[in-house]
């Protein structure tokens, strides 16, 4: 916003003018922002106004319970946390798996707040963390794009971004993710990036590191920062844009980054030995060499330069090549190639459901469908392709930037639906260019139509500053490499273009620039009519937009998931089965119960109902969740065998059939079977399903009607309505009457959406049979069980 | 096989007290009962026993202390002890509360356990009066079984003695025994005694010297759901902008029979009174009126499954657990709410302040092992001195909240075994000075003040090296 002030600073009566102008903007722009915060922050608070103030879904649960632990124990106790309550017997190493990024970020608020004597709970904390940093995201959104295309795509983009329903999913109150923090680091790390491109000051290169680490500690998607950002040093290079501040921006970042990445422990030696960082160091060698070329010219004559360059690409060639090869031969030795499962289905989509069903079976590693990017994007679908046209009118160095992370991230979101959180800002940042640019043409052309306000000072705010940052790009880009370490980083901009207004030609040459653009835009100007009718559309357009968000937020993103609700003729009616369930788990269990169910509850039933469970969310080990997997799909006996040996207590079920709750076990069943499968293949898909069908009802195979799960979720359902209708598979189910000889049902909720089964001990030996022949029951016993271990996998 | 012994048992003790109280009646026998009647009410599992006792002076001395006595197993399970004492002639009549204070006396035979009544005007010699005493009795009905299945309906026992245990000759006495349902297993016959409905009578005895104790076994059904809260904290937080919020912290257990084996939900849902017929499905709360903002919920979130109605005289807040109480099954929870200031807060003339509240525990019956009352007063207030009815363990604290700096002073009030009937009302008097209210906001005032010039001066001042 002070670039205006230098290109008419000449003219003294204009400048006190312009000077209120900009301090006006100034103020408006700061309170623009204010209010952008608060609509950030207060659009994603539907779920605390409709339901409650409450952690959601599975994987905040363990984020929170993981914070609870360092408010009361400390960071190093927290370093050091071997969790036994979880992956029983093996235990979870929490200090060294865990992105900490979101609970340091959290308890810090949490000790802060306290320390101020406000006593806010762990819970309140967590459950506004994440809007409160949608919020910051928004503000670093604003820098970002003003690094690219001025302060007015800035605030547009900030704008859109506050109520983007791709990011509001991840980033409801409540909803205590790591990507509710990831996105505000992922976005300043960017916008740092772009402003120590744009300056060329280690200043802002140094903080860049900063933040990539506090991207690091945040989230796994920091391997898109690390290659992301070589991928635009290299097109950077390939495209002779090649210039120190690109240096300065790159070197340090690489350097600094990489050091304070390895000193996050769930990362560590990762940083330098996985193939997501490889990209990073061989642009960091490239780099030097372009910069050592540029060198090697400023000081020989054109003639020796060209024979040094043969000399040096000969050479360097087998170099490269010999190097290259045992890299190749190394990478091809380790079995993943070096990369990890998840990355390598992001390389090759079909990846994972080929090989890893732990990754396939989960909803969010799943591509996404079109529709799916109209509820998450929005119209800011069909914005982006303007807004890459505006990035190339003209195209600077932060703009083929922003060009080439919207191309990236649209193919990211395309391998993964989780990854459309990604190409959110992206698609924001781009909507916002495009509006903004769209908004500057149509009402400079009003303006230039409209008679009596043709004046050139007055022209508008986005336009001046979009025509100087463009003005101000090429005249940075005129300056020779030697005068930029004249100037010097500055702590603040503003003096920084005082400064450069001072300087006579390039004041010159902006001048000249403005005026020629100014000239331009009165050619290019549209007829009246058509700028207002288009005026008009774009505001619908924008209208719609915010429409759909606050539907997004309020009807589709706020549910917790552990409390479902419905509407009836009779009033709301609440679900709150899960809660019941492990509410009774935590106060009516033994604390050193084992409980087992299927991974997705693992989190929550350690954080709500404080129970040792066998497998969780964190598919760290998939034999172990094959285990489970094999037990529910196994009939009773071998099931009982399986849990027995892991110590287990209890067993949980989630069953929808009686409400109609589409995402219970039964549903999820055929998953276990794959996994289970997987690594036990006795357990065999085709064995629970008829004709390639997966059905429960009279149709469905013997397997199927006697596997555990399906006698844990039946038990004794017909006797509810008398015909067992299932209201989630619309159909009689197959086996109505049966007894468990191993299990006993302790609890069931309310609306019977959690059942919980007791392992029945061993039976007592029966006395008459004992007593006739002691000795033949006894072997004949042991050979059963001998029999019956070569069955059970786990043994 | 067991009545026998227990029989010969109670034969064998009541020799031996009788034994005991001849020895040691002399100090005691110018007091004597000419007429006691006692009624114990065992339809909740809060027993209730009311005392009619004609006390006669025999003695030639006057005297104004009239003695109770009690078993010491009973006496441990003692919540609270009233008597009281009719005044005036037939419709006139109203009801005297008289001191009842416990007495330890030197040589108690068998441990027994005295409360001495304080009579308002001496009993003169040959004069006689009339004492109500209503004494409550917690955790005095033992499950038998002790471990029951959802279906089977919870039995109890009690235990107490035909005849009333007392310092003084009883020249006649009975006792009725009134069971919640018709359903009687057992009980120990001393004759006269006989059933009928759900009342059994033992007696009339005739002249039964001191310390007579003749124990009885009565072995009936009781569903009524056991609610005990283990520990209860409430914890009142006085705002004099107007606000009095009251956070009440429950553990919850059904003390009855404890549940064996499986539990079901369809047999739960299609037969609720007879499998399950002693699980605990909600609790009702009488809170004051013009209460707002009433919130319950545990430390996973709100719980759903409540209703608070309101009327200008009382509220009721209906709650259920999460998941019904079974014997034995536990379950934590928070009630909270705020009431307005002026219904509670009063002045006194010489300038102090006090906070007029009920002790008790809003639940109704419910038995309390242990509260914790905390009253906060606010930052600033000074010598805090409570005056609750009876004898509570007091101490102060202090607790830092919102923005405080020198910390609010709490008034913690301890006791055990609570009933209902301790909902009484208690004074915490304190002195506070108006203008503290102004602290927090001038604090947070100055603070944006400084913070905005420090931006102003930051704005103003060049700190680069370079001109």
């Amino acid at each position: 916003m002070a670039a205006p002030e230098a290109s008419t600073a000449a003219v003294p009566t204009l400048y006190t003018n312009n000077t209120l102008r900009n301090a006006f903007g100034g103020v408006l722009s700061f309170f623009i922002l204010l209010l952008i915060g608060v609509l950030a922050f207060s659009i994603r608070l539907f779920s605390v106004i409709k339901y409650e103030s409450v952690i959601h879904e599975f994987d905040p649960y363990f984020n929170y319970r993981v914070t609870q632990f360092l408010t009361k124990k400390g960071i190093y106790e927290f370093w050091n946390w071997f969790d036994d309550r979880t992956w029983y017997p093996l235990g979870r190493v929490i200090g060294g798996t865990v992105y900490p990024g979101l609970t340091l970020t959290a308890g810090t608020i949490w000790w802060l707040l306290n320390s101020l004597n406000i006593p806010l709970s762990v819970e309140t904390v967590c459950v506004f963390t994440a809007p409160i940093f949608s919020a910051f995201a928004s503000w670093a959104t604003y820098l970002l794009t003003k690094e690219v295309k001025g302060a007015g795509a800035g605030l547009t983009s900030a704008v859109l971004l506050a109520m983007v329903p791709s990011y509001i999913s991840r980033s409801v109150a409540g909803s205590y993710d790591n990507e509710a923090v990831a996105i505000f680091a992922l976005i300043f790390t960017f916008y740092l990036y772009l402003k120590t491109l744009n300056t060329g000051s280690l200043f802002y290169a140094t903080l860049n590191s900063l933040a990539y680490f506090y991207m690091v500690c945040s989230w796994g998607g920091y391997t898109f920062i690390i290659n992301l950002i070589p991928m635009h040093v290299l097109l950077c290079i390939v495209t002779g844009r090649y210039s120190s501040r690109l240096y300065i921006a790159y070197a340090p970042l690489v350097v600094l980054g990489t050091l304070l990445a390895a000193l996050v422990p769930v990362v560590g030696f990762n940083a330098v030995m996985t193939s997501e960082h490889f990209a990073s160091f061989l642009v960091f060698i490239i780099i030097h060499v372009v910069a050592f070329v540029y060198y090697i010219k400023g000081i020989l004559s054109p003639k020796m330069f060209k024979v040094a360059v043969t000399l040096v690409v000969t050479v360097g060639l087998a170099v490269c090549c010999a190097v290259i090869a045992v890299l190749i031969a190394l990478v091809a030795s380790s079995p993943t190639k070096g990369w990890s499962g998840r990355s390598l289905s992001l390389l090759d989509p079909t990846y994972a459901s080929k090989y890893i069903p732990i990754i396939a079976s989960v909803s969010e590693h799943q591509p996404p469908t079109w529709p799916s990017y109209f509820m998450d994007i929005n119209v800011l679908a069909f914005l982006v392709p303007a807004g890459i046209i505006a990035c190339f009118l003209p195209l600077s160095d932060a703009s083929s930037f922003v060009v080439l992370y919207i191309a990236t991230s649209v193919y990211f979101s395309g391998v993964m639906v989780r990854l459309m959180l990604v190409l959110a800002p992206a698609a924001c940042i781009t909507s916002g260019i495009a509006l903004s640019e769209a908004f500057d043409v149509l009402t400079g052309s009003i303006k230039f139509q409209l008679p009596g306000v043709t004046s050139n000072a007055e022209v508008d705010a986005g336009e001046t500053s979009s025509d100087t940052s463009e003005a101000q790009t090429d005249e940075v880009k005129a300056e020779k490499p030697d005068d930029t370490s004249k100037n010097r980083p500055l702590k603040k901009s503003k003096k920084k273009e005082r400064e450069l207004a001072e300087n006579p030609p390039a004041k010159a040459t902006a001048k000249a620039k403005a005026k020629a653009k100014a000239e331009k835009k009165r050619l290019l100007a549209l007829p009246l009519e058509a700028s207002v009718i288009s005026l008009l559309l774009l505001v619908v357009l924008g209208a719609f937009y915010v429409v759909h968000s606050v539907w997004a937020a309020a009807e589709a993103y706020s549910a917790p998931s552990i409390v479902l609700t419905t509407r009836s003729h009779d009033g709301l009616h609440v679900f709150d089965d899960f809660r019941e369930a492990y509410a009774w788990l935590s106060h009516n269990t033994d604390v050193n119960d084992k409980v087992a169910s299927w991974w997705d509850y693992g989190y929550q039933t350690t954080a709500m109902a404080n129970r040792t469970v066998i497998v969780d969310n964190n598919t760290w080990n998939n034999t172990h969740i094959a285990t489970v997997g094999t037990a529910m799909s196994s009939p009773e006996r071998a099931a009982w065998e399986i849990f027995h040996s892991l110590d287990v207590k209890y067993v949980l079920v989630v069953f929808g059939g009686l409400i109609g709750y589409p995402s219970d076990d039964i549903n999820k069943f055929l998953w276990m079977v794959r996994i289970g499968g997987g690594v036990f293949p006795h357990i065999k898909e085709p064995d629970y399903l008829r004709d390639g069908q997966y059905r429960i009802d009279s149709q469905a195979t013997p397997t199927m009607l006697n596997c555990l799960m399906y006698k844990l979720s039946y038990y004794r359902f017909v006797e509810t309505d008398g015909k067992a209708y299932d209201r989630v598979r619309r159909t009689e189910i197959g086996k109505k009457y049966f007894k468990l000889t191993h299990f006993e049902e302790v609890f069931t909720t309310h609306h019977w959406m959690v059942r919980i089964y007791k392992l029945k001990p061993l039976k007592n030996r029966i006395r008459g049979k004992a007593k006739k022949s002691k000795l033949k029951t006894s072997s004949t016993s042991s050979s059963k069980r001998s029999g019956t271990k070569k069955k059970n996998p786990w043994q | 096989m067991e009545a026998p012994i227990r029989a010969r048992e109670a034969l064998g003790f009541i020799l031996f007290s009788l034994l005991f109280s001849i020895c040691r009646s002399s100090s005691l026998n110018h007091l004597l009962i000419s007429n006691a009647e006692r009624r114990i009410d065992l339809s909740s599992h809060i027993v209730k026993v009311f005392l009619t006792l004609k006390v006669e002076n025999a003695g030639s001395t006057p005297t104004s202390e009239v003695l109770l006595s009690f078993p010491p197993t009973q006496a441990d399970h003692l919540a609270t002890v009233e008597a009281l004492v009719t005044k005036g002639k037939r419709k006139k009549t109203t009801l005297v509360h008289l001191d009842v204070k416990p007495t330890e006396l030197p040589d108690a035979p068998n441990d027994a356990k005295y409360f001495t009544i304080y009579l308002a005007n001496p009993l003169k010699s040959g004069e006689s009066t009339t004492i109500e005493v209503l004494y409550l009795l917690t955790h005095s009905q033992e499950p038998f079984p002790a471990e029951i299945a959802q279906s089977e309906s919870q039995l109890v026992y009690y235990r107490d003695s035909a005849l009333i245990l007392s310092p003084y000759h009883i020249k006649q006495q009975a006792t009725f025994v009134k069971t919640p349902s018709t359903k009687v297993e057992s009980f120990t016959r001393v004759e006269p005694s006989n059933r009928a409905g759900t009342e059994i009578k033992y007696g009339p005895y005739e002249d039964h010297p001191p310390y007579s104790f003749s124990p009885i076994l009565i072995h009936f059904e009781n569903n009524s759901p056991f609610a005990v809260v283990e520990e209860l904290v409430r914890e009142v937080e006085i705002s004099h902008w107007g606000n009095l919020q009251v956070t009440e912290q429950y553990t919850l257990v059904h003390a009855g029979a404890r549940h064996k084996g499986v539990f079901s939900r369809v047999d739960y849902q299609s037969r609720p009174t007879l499998n399950g017929a002693s699980s605990l499905r909600y609790l009702l709360a009488r809170l004051p009126p013009r209460v707002h903002s009433v919130y319950y919920r545990d430390e996973i979130g709100n719980i759903s499954s409540s209703h608070l109605r309101t009327d200008s005289r009382k509220s009721e807040l209906e709650i259920e657990p999460r998941y019904p109480l079974f014997g034995g099954w536990k379950a934590t929870f928070v009630i909270g709410y705020g009431l307005p200031l002026q219904d509670f807060l009063f002045e006194t003339s010489d300038d102090r302040r006090y906070l007029n509240f009920t002790f008790g525990c809003p639940l109704l019956e419910t038995v309390v092992d242990k509260l914790t009352v905390k009253v906060v007063l606010p930052e600033g207030s000074k010598d805090p001195s409570a005056v609750v009815p009876f004898p509570v363990e007091q101490h102060l604290e202090t607790k830092y909240s919102y923005l405080d700096v020198v910390g609010r002073t709490v008034v913690v009030m301890e006791k055990k075994n609570l009933v209902p009937a301790h909902n009484s009302h208690f004074q915490v008097y304190y002195t506070f000075k108006s203008i503290f209210m102004l602290a927090e906001p001038l604090m947070l005032a100055s603070a944006f003040f400084l913070f905005f010039v420090a931006c102003v001066a930051y704005l103003h001042i060049d700190l680069s090296i370079r001109k």
